[in-house]
């Protein structure tokens, strides 16, 4: 089959590798339609996450029809069209019993601080991911389920991950009625939170970025307000300004590792991995929340220690919630959200690329070229 | 300025908002969304049928695990088996230190620089070497308005590092072949 493989920090090609098989009576193989690329995968292509492989195939965003199934599986059949939840998860260690589908302890032999995810390096398990042509799903009647007839592919392979983790993002926020929720990042995750902050009732939306396009989205799309950081000399001091310096309620990191605004935690955290990642943006969030408030953290950072400002977020009384998102338990909520339009996930697609091409497609999200939110992968469609 | 007990006023009104955003407050009550609370007995345990799942044979020899697992994970992954040199790091990181120690995320970080290395060097003895053009996919600069994209951004500064880190190496490893090759031709003649 053809698939995506890791060639190195930065390189990427497509490979004619050998078809997954069954490893475990409760695996599926899916043959791929659609797969997407995730801010999180070009944490692996910049070399960020520890023990990704030569050979490895990244890719935890798809959605596909089942190709075959192993002896125990009972509730999917071949030819069924299903979306695969990011995560991988059994059901029934102490964390899945408890809904706690992203921190399963039965998937991942390589780490205990993470559960398992498709095609995201062996810290996270050492599976293959689905920007491929087929790709090996375990427990198989746990995580995926049959796509409505009602939803579309590209709004199906949304809510596999993006769309969850925005939505989660905010949820985590804890929002109350009248709420100031100021979201940094305005990728995918990030517009979803502030779309997300509405439903549940903010008072105020504010998102901040530094690619001026994006930010017309989340005018457009989220109804927020924006600050572009990179006008200001000081944005957190923009977040006091605009809150009375009160600070917001509610502040959401929609960012992750890859963060910028300061050229010493990004040479430090994305260039030369000496920290997990540079925490500007968590910071950020941290400093400009008011005291008391809450931080919510759903940009991904490595396992190698942060300069975090723990001692801001002690002083201040915040409480910070974060998490892999558990998406299965999420979807019921989000799929009526997107039959009844309250979320319209497929407006974010602005590339296709075909599977073929996927080294192009990393370097358009990865550099931001184009005016890119969010690009799907296609494969066979070369 | 002193600060009051009131919250400062907001740009708009409740019923601003609900004429402007028709799906504000879908989802106001905080105790009525998804994964609330957080730690909630599942009954459905999400479909599985078992309560000790089957245990996936190791296929590829011991599996290297994190030593703060009891054992194996009934799952794994069983994508890229260690091998060679980088093997070896990695499955000491495994085997000596924790999650919790600096050391085994740093040496996990060596044993990929080590792979990439001579997974690059083991290229160009098969019919399809690494070429880094390609496979940065720096070509889609072409097509994908390469100078307006990065026009106001505070990031364009540190991108032009990254053709010197992904580059560099390869300039320098020519360099270095080229010499060898030079004084290799010039003992020969002697
Ligand atoms: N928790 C989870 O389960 C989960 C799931 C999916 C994604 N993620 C993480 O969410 C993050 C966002 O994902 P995405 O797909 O939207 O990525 P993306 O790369 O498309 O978006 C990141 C955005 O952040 C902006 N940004 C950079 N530095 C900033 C700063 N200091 N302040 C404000 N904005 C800044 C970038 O310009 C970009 O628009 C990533 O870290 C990803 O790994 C987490
Ligand atoms: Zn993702
Ligand atoms: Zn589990």
């Amino acid at each position: 089959m053809r698939a995506m493989v890791y060639r190195g920090p930065y390189k990427l090609r497509v490979e004619e590798k050998d078809l997954p098989t069954i490893e475990h009576p409760n695996d599926a193989i899916v043959r791929v339609t659609l797969a997407a690329i995730c801010g999180s995968d070009l944490h692996l292509y910049h070399g960020l996450m520890p023990d990704t492989r030569i050979g490895h195939t990244f890719g935890h965003e798809f959605i596909g029809v089942v190709e075959q199934v192993g002896p125990s599986v009972e509730n999917l059949q071949v030819g069924d069209r299903v979306m695969v939840p990011f995560n991988i998860f059994c059901g029934t260690c102490w964390f899945c019993a408890r809904g706690l589908y992203s921190n399963c302890h039965n998937v991942n032999p390589n780490a205990t601080a993470v559960g398992g995810i498709y095609g995201y390096s062996h810290t996270t398990g050492g599976y293959d991911g689905g920007q491929a042509e087929y790709v090996r799903v375990p427990f198989a009647d746990v995580g995926p389920v049959r796509i409505p007839d009602w939803m579309s592919d590209e709004d199906a392979v949304l809510l596999t991950d993006a769309v969850p983790t925005g939505y989660f993002g905010a949820q985590l926020g804890e929002i109350v009625e009248g709420d100031v929720v100021v979201v940094f990042g305005a990728g995918i995750v990030g517009l979803v939170a502030a779309r997300s902050a509405w439903l549940m009732g903010a008072g105020r939306v504010i998102v901040v970025d530094h690619l001026e396009y994006r930010l017309e989205t989340a005018r457009s799309w989220a109804k927020a307000e924006t600050f572009n950081f990179a006008e200001y000399d000081d944005i957190v001091v923009e977040m006091k300004k605009t809150t009375g310096h009160l600070g917001a309620d509610v502040a959401i990191d929609a960012v992750g590792a890859e963060a910028d605004g300061n050229l010493l935690m990004h040479l430090s955290g994305v260039k030369f991995k000496l920290q997990g990642g540079s925490p500007i943006a968590l910071n950020w969030a941290i400093d400009s929340v008011r005291k008391g408030g809450t931080v919510s953290v759903v940009g991904a950072y490595g396992p190698i220690p942060n300069m975090v400002k723990f001692g801001d977020a002690l002083n201040k009384g915040l409480t910070l919630r974060m998490n892999q998102t558990p998406v299965k338990r999420q979807w019921p909520r989000l799929f009526e959200h997107v039959r009844n339009g309250h979320l319209t996930p497929s407006e974010l697609v602005t590339h296709r690329f075909p599977l073929e091409h996927v080294a192009e497609g990393y370097h358009v999200f990865s550099a931001k070229l184009d005016g890119v939110i969010k690009p799907l992968v296609v494969p066979g469609a070369a | 300025m002193a600060y009051t007990p009131q919250k400062p006023p907001l740009p708009e009104t409740t019923e601003q908002l609900k004429a402007r955003i028709p799906f504000w407050g879908v989802d106001l009550d905080p105790a009525d969304r998804p994964s609330v609370p957080k730690l909630q007995w599942q009954e459905d345990l999400s479909g599985a049928h078992w309560e000790v799942p089957d245990q996936q044979p190791e296929r590829h020899g011991p599996r290297e695990r994190s030593i703060e697992h009891a054992s194996i994970t009934p799952v794994f992954g069983t994508a890229q088996p260690l091998h060679g040199v980088s093997g070896a790091i990695r499955r000491h990181a495994y085997a000596r230190f924790s999650e919790a120690r600096l050391a085994h995320w740093l040496l996990l970080i060596a044993g990929d620089r080590v792979e990439a290395t001579g997974a690059h060097l083991r290229s160009f003895a098969t019919l399809r070497p690494d070429n880094p053009v390609t496979e940065t996919g720096v070509l889609a600069e072409a097509g994908a308005h390469p100078v307006a994209s990065r026009r106001g951004r505070v990031d364009a500064r540190h991108q032009t590092i990254d053709p010197v880190l992904v580059a560099g190496p390869w300039v320098a490893g020519a360099a270095v072949t080229w010499l060898g090759l030079r004084r290799v031709v010039r003992a020969v003649r002697r």
